[in-house]
């Protein structure tokens, strides 16, 4: 049996740390209220002002998640419906027109989704394992299944699971962390209740 | 030259993201990369763009920015002396 630790939800202007309402802010355009959970949580790191926004949604959403934590052996396994969409668009743009062709090199490297694992690696110095998971919706029976077979098999000693989405505005993020002792069974139903 | 130096200044805080820096926190002579601004490949990159978006000048070897980048000083010197776009 293994137990998920610590889990927050990151949506419309509030975040949830293990259920509990800890911020709530004026704003929900996403700029705004990204900058203010970064100055308010005193997330010391300037390197998070050149990252895109699914960048900083995934940093900010694993900061909470990581930021005491001193277990190195973490495997990351991050999931959304659309990959880097909204930064390939904004490169997209940057290309459209061949009178003004002038990509942005700072934008060009966000292009992956899986960079949002890189920042968080590169945040925490992991070198573990790591998957980046497009679908409709997180899938929690595959994640579930998955996640226990890292851990059975000793790929890593912690997992920290999570659905980072960020599109047009729009985002929302929930991440939690499994391993051998915790707060609430790391069960296919008590994933779905944080990750809804 | 000095107004070109603020211009620049003001260019390079919002193309590079730098949050907390305003154009007094940077002297025309500190270095942009290493200690200065801590400036990475990637900015660096980002000015060779800035050059030829905002000033129309084309840097044919990527290696001639070792010298331009120094300085907010040796970046307008260049500019002064190479820009098509007024």
């Amino acid at each position: 049996m293994y137990w998920i630790s610590k889990y927050v939800h990151i949506e419309n202007g509030s975040i949830f740390e293990n259920g509990k309402l800890i911020f709530v802010s004026e704003t929900t355009d996403f700029s705004e209220f990204i900058k203010q959970i970064y100055k308010r949580f005193e997330h010391a790191y300037p390197k998070f002002y050149k990252m895109d926004d699914l960048c900083k949604l995934a940093y900010v959403g694993s900061e909470f998640i990581l930021k005491n934590e001193t277990e190195k052996d973490i495997a990351l396994l991050f999931s959304n419906n659309e990959g880097s969409l909204d930064t390939d668009s904004k490169h997209q743009r940057s290309i459209q027109n061949s009178d003004a062709y002038f990509p942005s090199p700072a934008v060009f490297v966000y292009t992956l989704p899986n960079i949002a694992i890189g920042e968080v690696s590169i945040r925490h110095q992991l070198k573990s394992e790591s998957a980046f998971f497009i679908a409709n919706q997180y899938q929690a029976d595959y994640m579930h299944k998955y996640t226990e077979r890292l851990l059975q098999t000793k790929k890593a000693k912690k997992i920290l699971c999570g659905w980072v989405h960020c599109l047009n505005g729009a985002y929302k993020a929930c991440f939690y962390l499994v391993e051998n002792s915790g707060i609430l069974e790391h069960t296919f139903q008590n994933i779905k209740n944080i990750t809804k | 030259m000095e107004a070109l130096k603020k211009e620049l200044k003001e260019r390079i805080i919002d193309v590079l993201n730098l949050e907390d820096i305003s154009i007094d926190d940077i002297q025309d002579n500190d270095p942009l990369f290493g200690d200065g601004l801590g400036l990475d490949s990637i900015d660096a990159l980002e000015l060779i763009v800035l050059l030829d978006k905002e000033y129309g000048i084309k840097l044919a070897d990527p290696k001639q920015g070792k010298e331009i980048f120094q300085s907010i000083e040796t970046m307008a010197q260049y500019i002064a002396t190479n820009r098509t776009k007024l």
